[in-house]
This record gives C-alpha cells, structure tokens and sequence, in this order.
C-alpha cells in the first residue's frame, strides 16, 4: 500500500506547472494593487484571504471606479460562482472527511488543484480518503503559497512585467494542457465544446455569470449524451 | 483617487467569508451522504464543462491585444490542444505551446 506522503509529493509534483503560472499571475496583482494604493501587507492579506485571481481582480477594478462596497463584494462572489460547482464535485471524492478537514479543503479550492484532484480520483476510485486528501492538499498548497508570496513580490516590485514575455497566455496555455486529457470520450468533447462556444456567445453577459450559464448547459449536455450511449450499448 | 481603509477591509473580508462559503457549500452541507447516480453522472463533467469556458475567451479575445484576435495566440492554444489530447501529458503539452508561442512571436507574424 502506497503512502500518503507519496500522494502528497505526486500532488505537489502534478501542481508545479501551475506554479510557474501563478507566480507572474499573482505579481501582476500585486502591480496592480500598489498602483491602486494597497501597501504590501494589505495587498498581501487580499490574496491570502481570497485567493481566487479573477474575484480578486474584478473587485480591484470596481473599487477604483469608486463602486459600493456590496456591489464590490458580490459582483467578486459572482465570479467566483464556478467554486460552489467545485464543491459539490469534490464532496463526492471528499465529503467523509471531518469537518475542520473540509473546512480547510475548501478553503484552498482553486480551478487547477480541483482540476488535478478531480481527474485522479475518477482514474483511481479506490484511493483511501487520507491519500486522496494527501494529494489534494499538495495539489493545492504550494500554489496557493506562490500566488500569495507572487502578490507581495509584485507589490513591493510595483513595475509591470515586459510585454515582450507574453506571460498573459501562461495562464491560457496551462488550463488547455489541464483539460485536454479529459476530453476522452464523446460526451467530455461535446460538454467541452459547449462551454467553449456559448462562453464566446455570453462573452458579454457582465461578472463572469456567462460562464455559469455555459458551464451548466454543458454539463447537462455532456451527462445526458453519457445517458443516452449507455442506454444504447 | 484612493480607496479608503475601511472599505478596503470590507470588500476583503466580505470576499474572503463569501468565497469560502461558496467553497465550503456543498462539501459542509453533502458530507458523507451518499448522492444518487444522475448527479454524479452531471458532476463528472463539471471539469469539461468550467474549464474551457474559462479558456476560450482568453484565447479567442486576449487581453493582451484588447480582445482582437491573435493568430500567434490561437495557433499556440491550438498546439497545446492538440498534443494534449493526442499525448495526454500536461508538461508536453504545455511546452508545445510554449515553443508554438514564442515562435510565432518572435521570427513570424
């Protein structure tokens, strides 16, 4: 029997990608933050407090258009929505798991450690919770670490990364490669194309809620499809 | 034009609280209960169906061209597909669409 301090490092190990991502991603933040007036420990608290990039961002800009302080705060949970969906598909992975542990496990869900966990835990059903839990939090800390540590770097750097780098596109790139080996059979394609197209299509729906909409047909289409070929076979 | 203080704390702790929350949603409330088969079936796909809502925005519309199509952009994100699904190795993936980017970036286009 394998060891969960093994799956921690293979989690760990899996996330590194994702490390070099979010480091200039969460620099770009703490830029940004300075040059709204955060100083280094508040802009640093932001991210530890929060860490979801795209909340964080949003908020950001409606707080320098001078926007109301609810209108801020839901907006940001607004694009953050997509979490709550993350939560009840780890519940199915995670849910025995004590109460603090879970508290703890929720605290750190970010888009490519549920990705990561997600897709491990439907290849290797039989996994014990402690080793399930082993991987999921070394999927997640360390990045989670750098996005908080990249905020302060970028805060107390306050100059903007060259363009030249086109760092924009890491973050892009590096969700592609998650994703792609899910797209194993016909219905992950036909959800994944989905979400792709009516994203573009509900690209201007405000606070990321095009997103939502997208994401719950696709998952709707991609399970009934599932449906529909076992009940043929 | 500064953001005062209190209003700062506010938004944090208001985002921080509600984030957790919305994270900490159904993994409180389902627990150990067991959830019958047709929603597992639709949470299986919630991976497929998030993600590249998420992506195809970024690569169709980049922020870094103000949401003009980039075809160094498109062909790079297409690269990484491709060797992703063929491959199913992330780090492969990830550095075909590297070398695809910077390529095009740099000696074309």
């Amino acid at each position: 029997m394998q060891s969960s301090r093994h799956d921690f490092w293979a989690g760990l190990w899996g996330a590194l990608p994702f490390c070099i991502v979010v480091a200039p991603y969460g620099m770009v933040f703490g830029v940004l933050a300075a040059e709204s007036g955060l100083d280094i420990f508040t802009a640093v608290a932001f991210s530890m407090a929060v860490i979801a990039g795209a909340a964080q961002f949003t908020a950001l800009s409606l707080l320098q258009d001078q926007a109301p302080v609810l209108i801020v705060i839901i907006i940001g949970l607004a694009v953050n929505l997509r979490m709550a969906l993350y939560s009840a598909t780890l519940a199915t992975h995670l849910g025995a798991a004590p109460f603090w542990t879970r508290a703890f496990v929720a605290y750190a869900i970010l888009d490519h450690s549920f990705a990561l966990a997600d897709q491990k835990f439907l290849n290797e059903p039989d996994m014990s919770l402690p080793r399930k839990l082993a991987f999921y939090f070394g999927a997640t800390s360390l990045v989670a670490v750098i996005w908080i540590v990249g905020t302060g770097f970028g805060a107390w750097l306050g100059a903007r990364i060259p363009d030249w780098l086109a760092l924009d596109f890491a973050m892009p790139i590096a969700f592609i490669a998650l994703v792609a080996p899910a797209l194993r059979s016909l219905p992950h394609v036909v959800a994944g194309f989905t979400a792709a197209t009516l994203s573009l299509l509900f690209a201007s729906v405000p606070y990321g809620l095009g997103l939502i909409i997208a994401a719950l047909i696709a998952l709707v289409l991609g399970a009934e499809v599932e449906r529909r070929l076992g009940a043929a076979s | 034009m500064s953001i005062s203080t209190a209003t700062l704390w506010l938004v944090i702790a208001g985002l921080a609280f509600g984030s957790w929350l919305l994270r900490f949603s159904f993994l409180g409330i389902i627990g150990k209960k067991d959830l019958p088969e047709w929603v597992k079936r639709h949470l299986r796909y919630t991976l497929v169906a998030v993600m590249p809502g998420i992506i195809a925005p970024l690569v169709f519309m980049p922020r870094a061209t103000d949401g003009a199509f980039d075809l160094p952009r498109f062909l790079a994100a297409l690269v990484t597909l491709l060797v992703g699904v063929w491959k199913g190795n992330l780090m492969l993936a990830i550095a075909a669409g590297g070398i695809t980017l910077y390529s095009m970036l740099n000696f074309g286009f």
